[in-house]
C-alpha cells in the first residue's frame, strides 16, 4: 500500500440534509492518496449522507469538499467522475436490466477508450462475473450484485472509491469474500473511504477511522486505536 | 387468449389482419417512442400523437410548400423552393403513388421534428425537470402542448384533409392470396425497418445503453458519470425519428387531418401499456396486436367501423384489469 501524506478527498465542516431536514451539521473528513479509511457509526448518524454530500447529490448548505486540493462543492457527479472520484451507493447500485458486460460499460461512460481493456482487468479481479457477462443483472445474487457494483465503481480506475456499506444483507462469507476484495484494490493503489455498519471489520481492514454520532464529528484516529477504544467497544463493537 | 384470436382471424379475417398489421406497424413505430419517452423521463407524453401529426403535415409542407391562404380553399405558396423541385422527386417510385422526394420529406421531417422535441424539451420539461415537478405536472404540460400543437397546425393549414399525392393507388398481389396496396407495402417495410434502426441504437450503441440504463435507475446513471440531459436530448430526438416516420406513414395510409394524432393517443398508449411501459420491444409487439384487433373487430357485422377507436379502449381497461404491468412485463 502506498499511502502518502498527499489528502486526496477531504470534506470542511460539511453541511447537508435532504431539504428542511440538515443531517450532517458539520463534518470533516480526509483521506490521503493509497489510503482506506472507515467511516462508523449508529443508523442515523449521517454516514451514508455523508457520502451522498461529497458526490453532490445533496444540497450542500455550507462547508467544502476538496477533491484533489480543487474546491469540488455542488459540481456535478459526470465532472466529479472525471477528476477521479467514484462512488458505490449501498442500493440499487446496478442496472437491472442491462447485462453484466453493459453494467461496466455505463462505469465508463465518460471514458473514450481503452474501455475493453478496463473491462478485462476488472473481469480479472471478479471472474465470477466475467463467465455471466452476457446475463442480465436482474438474475443476479445479493452478493454478486455486489461484486458489480464495485466492478462498475472502478471502470474508470478511480482515485478513490467511495463505498457505502458494501457488505450490508450479505452472509459472513460474503461479506469476507467483498472486503477482501476491496482490500485488493486498496493494494492497488486506489484510495477508499469505507462507509460500514459492520464496524469491527471495516476497522481491521482500514488504516484509520472516523466516529460519527448525530451528524458530527464523534472520534477519529489509528484503526487499531478505536478498535480498542472502550467507548467505541461498547457503543458500536458490541463489545 | 390474444395468441388465440390471431391465430382465428389470421384463418377467417385475412384481409383484416393485412391491414391491421400494416396500421400496427405504424402504432408500433409511436409505441416505440412513447415507451422510451416513459421509460427515461418517466412520464406519459400525451403530446404523442399530436407530435406525429405535426411530422406529417411538416413533411406535406416540405413536399408542397403550401399552407392555407387568407381565403378558405385557396392555399399560399410559402417555401420558394420545395423537396418536390428535386429533379425526379415526384416521379412515381415502382407501383408506389409517390417518388423519392417523399422519402426526402420525411427524413427532413425526422429532423425537424427531433429539433422540435428537443427544443420543447429545453423550453418546458426541463424547468420542470430543474423545479422537481411531479408526474401529473409533465404529462399535463404535455397534455397543453399537444392542444397547442393541433391548434397550430390547424391555424396553418386548416381543417381540409391533404394528401401527399393525388394518383392512382396500386394493388399488389403477394403469395398466400394477400392482395395489398403497393404503399402499404411500403409503410409495412419502412415501419420495421425504422424499428430495428431502433433496436440497434439501443442495444448496440452506448448512447443508447445509457437510454436504458437511465430508464433503470436515473440515480445510478448520474452517479456512474452519464450525462443525462445529454441522455435526454437524444431520447427526445429519437422519439422525434419515431414520430416523424409513424407519421408520415400514417398520413399515407390515410389522410392528413388535424385530428390524425389525438384519436391515435389511445391506442399508442393501449399498445405502449400492452407491451409493458418502458419496453421497446413489447410496444412493438403490443402496436401490433392493437392494429390487428382494431381492424378484426370492425369486419364484426354487430359493430359500426365508428367505434373502431373504442377497441383499444376496451383493450386498455382489460390489460389494466387482468395484467396491469402489460404482456411482456414493464422494462426497458
Amino acid at each position: 500500500m502506498s499511502v502518502d501524506s498527499t489528502v486526496v478527498l477531504e470534506t470542511r465542516e460539511l453541511v447537508t440534509g435532504y431539504g428542511e431536514l440538515e443531517i450532517l451539521h458539520g463534518v470533516s473528513v480526509s483521506v490521503c492518496s493509497g489510503e482506506m479509511v472507515a467511516v462508523i457509526g449508529p443508523n442515523g448518524a449521517g454516514k451514508s449522507t455523508l457520502l451522498k454530500g461529497i458526490f453532490g447529490l445533496l444540497p450542500v448548505q455550507s462547508g467544502a469538499v476538496l477533491l484533489g486540493g480543487a474546491d469540488v462543492t455542488g459540481k456535478p457527479p459526470d465532472r466529479l467522475v472525471q477528476n477521479g472520484l467514484s462512488y458505490v451507493p449501498q442500493v440499487e447500485n446496478v442496472f437491472p436490466s442491462l447485462t453484466i458486460q453493459e453494467n461496466l460499460e455505463m462505469g465508463a461512460f465518460i471514458r473514450r477508450n481503452g474501455v475493453r481493456e478496463r473491462i478485462d482487468e476488472v473481469f480479472r479481479l471478479f471472474p465470477d462475473l466475467a463467465k455471466r457477462k452476457g446475463e442480465n443483472t436482474g438474475k443476479l445474487s445479493g452478493g454478486q450484485r455486489q461484486m458489480l457494483a464495485l466492478a462498475r465503481g472502478l471502470m474508470l480506475d478511480p482515485k478513490i472509491l467511495l463505498l457505502d456499506e458494501p457488505s450490508a444483507g450479505l452472509s459472513p462469507k460474503l461479506v469476507s469474500a467483498i472486503f477482501e476484495r476491496i482490500n485488493v484494490v486498496n493494494k492497488a493503489g486506489t484510495a477508499v473511504l469505507l462507509v460500514e455498519q459492520n464496524a469491527r471489520e471495516a476497522l481491521s481492514l482500514c488504516r484509520r477511522g472516523y466516529v460519527l454520532a448525530m451528524g458530527r464529528n464523534r472520534l477519529e484516529g489509528e484503526a487499531s486505536n478505536l478498535l480498542n477504544n472502550e467507548e467505541v467497544g461498547r457503543l458500536y463493537l458490541g463489545a | 387468449m390474444i395468441l388465440l384470436f390471431l391465430i382465428w382471424a389470421v384463418i377467417d379475417r385475412r384481409d383484416a389482419v393485412v391491414i391491421g398489421v400494416v396500421e400496427g406497424s405504424i402504432l408500433a413505430l409511436g409505441a416505440v417512442g412513447l415507451t422510451l419517452v416513459y421509460g427515461v423521463l418517466k412520464f406519459a407524453h400525451f403530446a404523442h400523437g399530436d407530435s406525429m401529426m405535426l411530422s406529417a403535415y411538416c413533411a406535406f409542407l416540405l413536399l408542397s410548400g403550401v399552407v392555407s391562404g387568407s381565403r378558405p380553399g385557396v392555399d399560399a405558396e410559402v417555401l420558394p423552393i420545395t423537396v418536390s423541385d428535386l429533379p425526379g422527386a415526384t416521379t412515381e417510385v415502382w407501383k408506389f403513388s409517390f417518388g423519392y422526394g417523399l422519402l426526402v420529406a420525411m427524413a427532413l421531417s425526422a429532423l425537424v421534428t427531433s429539433g422540435i422535441l428537443v427544443v420543447l424539451d429545453r423550453l418546458v420539461y426541463r424547468r420542470l425537470r430543474q423545479r422537481k415537478s411531479g408526474i401529473v405536472i409533465f404529462s399535463i404540460a404535455s397534455l397543453g402542448l399537444a392542444i397547442a400543437i393541433r391548434s397550430l397546425v390547424l391555424m396553418v393549414w386548416g381543417p381540409t384533409p391533404r394528401k401527399y399525392t393525388t394518383t392512382v393507388r396500386e394493388n399488389i398481389d403477394l403469395p398466400f392470396d394477400i392482395t395489398i396496396l403497393a404503399d402499404q407495402l411500403f409503410i409495412l417495410a419502412a415501419a420495421i425497418t425504422v424499428t430495428v434502426l431502433a433496436y440497434i441504437l439501443l442495444f448496440r450503441t452506448k448512447l443508447g445503453k445509457a437510454m436504458r440504463a437511465m430508464a433503470d435507475n436515473p440515480e445510478l446513471a448520474l452517479i456512474s458519470g452519464i450525462r443525462t440531459e445529454l441522455v435526454i436530448a437524444l431520447t427526445w430526438a429519437l422519439a422525434g425519428g419515431l414520430v416523424a416516420v409513424a407519421g408520415v406513414l400514417l398520413a399515407l395510409q390515410a389522410q392528413l387531418d388535424p385530428q390524425l394524432g389525438f384519436v391515435l393517443l389511445l391506442p399508442l398508449f393501449a399498445a405502449a401499456i400492452l407491451g409493458g411501459v418502458g419496453n421497446p420491444q413489447g410496444a412493438f409487439f403490443g402496436g401490433m396486436i392493437v392494429g390487428i384487433v382494431q381492424a378484426v373487430v370492425v369486419t364484426f357485422d354487430f359493430l359500426s367501423p365508428g367505434y373502431k377507436f373504442s377497441v383499444a379502449f376496451v383493450i386498455l381497461i382489460l390489460i389494466l384489469l387482468i395484467r396491469p404491468r402489460g404482456l411482456f412485463g414493464a422494462r426497458l
